[in-house]
């Protein structure tokens, strides 16, 4: 009588979703995306590349922010430090292999994500808002300083990568950097929904809601956010590294307050949460930035800021977010 | 000696400037709990109200600070009604959110109508020059910008701890639904709170000005120190604010002096190791 | 039989009030022990200071004979002391199974692990499976915490304090919010705990606590006042002095 229930009890429990279809169905999404873009900008590869390095960025973003409910306004210091691990890795090392350059933004980026998780994860509130803002202008003005290394003010030139794999090189329309971009962003997108949706990600879900609980069950919250920010950075700083491959040199502006913020509004303008929110906003972010900025930069303070009064207003959950609901409201309503 | 002497005037007066501008905003903070990234912005908009009155219309210096200070409370009033009253005791994230655009809002248009370059403020001439204490002169401006603060400081204390108004300010801060039902209208004590809050970073824009250069980017500069010195003050504390901003004066303009190729980034290291100590704040940690 | 939960001689006091003063218990294995006390006894400081939430004055906290006194709330849950809240804590967006699951990694320390969809993990999932099904919730285990009512919540967090596997458990006014209609089943549920578990419940309703407790322990202003058995507990002067003394007081004032 007992088995008979237990076997009751567990065959609806074992029929939960698995995802593997919906894993194959995102990656689908993403390549066509790709080719999409491929054959709408065949001229402006570099940019579509670009928007797939802050992608990595805003995705690093919604680790901690959206999966982990941390407040911060500079993250830009991971993709910086990322960038920058890469390029210095090239120009005073000679490790110009793509790969091994990928593989040095990824420490670098750790590293500067166990920095700041370190010191960010003291406080709550505004004060670790503060520190947040206080970290990036101190990473800002250390590779500003450092200028033997990183190059100061003038950016960090002369980095050459390899050409791929020993074959496919950099070529002048950045054919090359684009396909490593998009099997980049792929493969790191499968890997965060493998972590999002593994026990330690619905962990750091429930410390995002209540940390208390997860005390009351024996759990660190402190531990598990340290590692998220370490992940985080390992994120960011491929995204610092696919950046500096491609445009072969490493700016100030990659450990820029503004470019934090703006990474922060790309994740809320596509959805926190939600990695295709993440993806979203920055496609909808650049794209749209690169349609205006080129007037002037003034004028796209003005409408960033107007963007975010008007997400805050009218679509808290962002763009993805908000048509994902109507979506299921729908199919709910239908059925 | 010299030196030191400079650098304590020079901090004492930055500091002060710095407390004028940001005790405001560690008030509305504490009553209507609003991360307001957005108030160094408000400061900005008096700094450029005053360089308009005083360079193009050629109006007084004095006549110049009232315009600037009541001009940005009347722009600042519709923003309240429009946009922050929809962000009260809503998540953290969405309040920085709001008021990051508000700033970057603010950046564009005043470059849009004033430009890119920096405005001054012309001073009288009363305020020009320096006063000489007999061992050592000292610039009048650095000396009217203490007493600015020092004022403010006590009107404050006197509004917050000695009046009606005050008592009813405290109440709200404490238990604003408690406030509410013993019959304190906390929309009217919210009101006024943020326009004083707003007009005195106006005020502190416009004295400050010598120290804290009027230009676009100003919002987005003095952020950090603004908030940073709520946060360190904690919000609501009056004592709190003034140690914090004569502490990031000091460290601030100590740096500047001795060290000008570092000075930003000990400053920030500074903030890391404040805020690190002190996650609550310097009167929290007193409590 | 040795005890598994001790506590020494605990005090804390708030500037000069001491709300838990020089409070002692020991509990057995199995033992169903009920801790009440009027408003402003200090049951929940003395809960605080048990679970390492607060630091005590003076005194000591034992699990198992070994002092937890210096060991954080975080680790005291790692050794067996687990409590429930007065006030369910539950993870809205989460499903009852997702809990249950999350219980169980986090006491096998496989919480953190990184790879792995724990809804595709059998043995989690036939523990969850068992857990969820002993407290009646196997309809709802795919659902959402925020549209099950509030009574299956309560059941939830018994679940959850059960899936640590706890040696002591604390269960803070388990029944507290909950229709009278899903009392009964919160009831069965309790008395359905492991026999080799020790349990200190913080309750209220007199009734539950005579129907569920083999033993009562009262509090009053930081102290003991009583420690025996459900019968004889409304019989002890002092216990009616501290209950209705107020009362008491105020007749003969008037």
């Amino acid at each position: 009588m007992t088995t008979a229930t237990t076997n009751q009890a567990e065959a609806p429990l074992l029929s939960g979703r698995h995802g593997l279809g919906r894993d194959l169905a995102a990656l689908a999404v993403i390549l066509v995306l790709a080719v999409i873009g491929y054959l709408l900008f065949p001229n402006n590869l570099a940019l579509l590349t670009r928007i797939m390095a802050i992608a990595l960025l805003v995705l690093s973003l919604d680790l901690v922010t959206g999966y982990c409910g941390v407040a911060t306004l500079g993250h830009a210091a991971l993709f910086g430090s990322g960038a920058y691990a890469a390029g210095i890795a090239a120009v005073h090392f000679g490790i110009t292999d793509p790969l091994l350059m990928v593989a040095a933004g990824i420490i670098g980026g750790a590293l500067a994500g166990l920095v700041c998780g370190v010191v960010i994860l003291r406080a709550h509130g505004l004060p670790q808002l503060v520190l947040s803002i206080a970290l990036i202008h101190l990473f800002h003005e250390f590779a500003n300083k450092a200028s033997s290394w990183t190059g100061g003010s003038d950016g960090l030139a002369g980095i050459a990568p390899d050409p791929l794999f020993g074959i496919f090189a950099y070529d002048l329309w950045g054919r090359t950097a684009y396909v490593f971009a998009v099997v980049l962003l792929a493969i790191v997108f499968m890997f965060l929904r493998l972590v999002v949706r593994s026990p330690f990600g619905m962990l750091c879900r429930g410390i995002k809601e209540d940390p208390i609980r997860i005390q009351a069950m024996g759990g660190s919250p402190t531990i598990a956010l340290l590692k998220m920010y370490v992940i985080s950075g390992a994120v960011a700083g491929v995204g610092g590294a696919l950046n500096a491959v491609s445009t072969q040199v490493v700016g100030l502006d990659s450990l820029s307050f503004t470019l934090s913020a703006e990474s922060l509004v790309m994740l809320v303008l596509g959805g926190t949460g939600s990695l295709f929110g993440a993806v979203t906003g920055t496609i909808v972010f650049m794209l749209f930035e690169d349609l205006v900025s080129a007037a002037n930069p003034f004028h796209w303070l003005t409408m960033v800021g107007a963007l975010l009064i008007a997400v805050v207003l009218f679509a808290p959950k962002g763009l993805y977010g908000t048509v994902a609901e109507v979506l299921a409201r729908r199919r709910g309503a239908g059925r | 000696m010299q030196t030191i002497f400079s650098i304590a005037v020079d901090a004492l007066a930055y500091g002060m400037v710095l407390f004028v501008i940001s005790i405001g905003l560690s008030v509305t903070l504490g009553l209507m709990r609003v991360v307001n990234l957005a108030h160094g912005a408000f400061a900005m908009i008096g700094g450029y109200i005053a360089s308009y009155a005083a360079r193009d219309l050629g109006v007084g210096y004095g006549l110049a600070v009232l315009i600037a200070v009541f001009g940005t409370i009347v722009i600042a009033i519709p923003i309240e009604r429009l946009l922050y009253r929809r962000i009260y005791g809503r998540p953290e994230l969405t309040q920085v959110l709001m008021t990051i655009g508000i700033t970057f809002c603010i950046i564009g248009i005043a470059n849009y109508v004033f430009g890119p370059t920096l405005k001054t403020i012309p001073l009288p001439p009363s305020l020009q020059g320096s006063a000489d204490l007999g061992f050592r002169s000292i610039a009048v401006h650095r000396i009217f910008a203490i007493v600015c603060g020092l004022c403010v400081a006590a009107a404050l204390w006197y509004a917050i701890e000695r009046t009606a108004f005050g008592v009813r300010l405290r109440a709200a801060v404490d238990d604003a639904a408690m406030a509410a039902a013993l019959g304190v209208r906390t929309e009217v004590i919210y009101a006024v709170s943020f326009a004083v809050a707003v007009g005195l970073a106006a005020f502190g824009g416009v004295v400050g000005a010598e120290l804290l250069p009027v230009e676009p980017y100003y919002a987005l500069r003095y952020m950090v120190t603004f908030l940073v010195v709520v946060s360190v003050g904690g919000a609501g504390s009056i004592p709190g604010a003034l140690a914090a901003c004569l502490l990031l004066g000091g460290i601030d303009t100590t740096g500047r002096y001795l060290m000008p190729e570092f000075g930003e980034f000990f400053f920030y290291l500074a903030v890391i190791a404040i805020v690190c100590v002190f996650p609550r704040g310097l009167a929290g940690r007193m409590k | 039989m040795s005890a598994i939960f001790e506590v020494r001689n605990l005090k804390r006091s708030f500037g000069g009030l001491a709300v838990t003063n020089d409070v002692s218990l020991s509990m057995a294995p199995g033992d169903r022990v009920a801790l009440i006390g009027p408003n402003g006894a200090g049951k929940t400081t003395f809960v605080n200071l048990v679970t390492g939430n607060l630091e005590p004055d003076a005194g000591e906290v034992r699990i198992g004979g070994e002092s937890v006194t210096n060991v954080n709330a975080i680790d005291r849950v790692r050794r067996g002391l687990v409590r429930s809240f007065q006030v369910t804590r539950l993870f809205q967006d989460m499903t009852p199974a997702e809990h249950v699951a999350l219980a169980i990694l986090q006491r096998d320390g496989r919480a953190g692990r990184m790879f792995g969809n724990f809804l595709s993990m059998p043995g989690v999932m036939a523990e969850v499976g068992v857990l969820i099904g002993k407290l009646g919730l196997r309809d709802l285990a795919h659902r959402p915490v925020r549209e099950i009512a509030y009574g299956q919540q309560r059941l939830l967090e018994i679940a959850m304090a059960l899936a640590l596997k706890p040696r002591v458990l604390l269960l803070d006014e388990p029944a507290a919010g909950v229709p009278q209609s899903d009392t009964g089943r919160i009831e069965r549920a309790l008395a359905d705990l492991p026999d080799d578990l020790a349990v200190l419940m913080i309750e209220h309703d007199m009734d539950l606590v005579f129907r569920f407790a083999k033993r009562v322990i009262v509090l009053a202003a930081g102290t003991v006042i009583f420690d025996g058995s459900p019968a004889d507990v409304t019989k002890d002067p002092r216990v009616r002095e501290a209950y209705l003394g107020s009362y008491a007081d105020a007749s003969s004032a008037a």
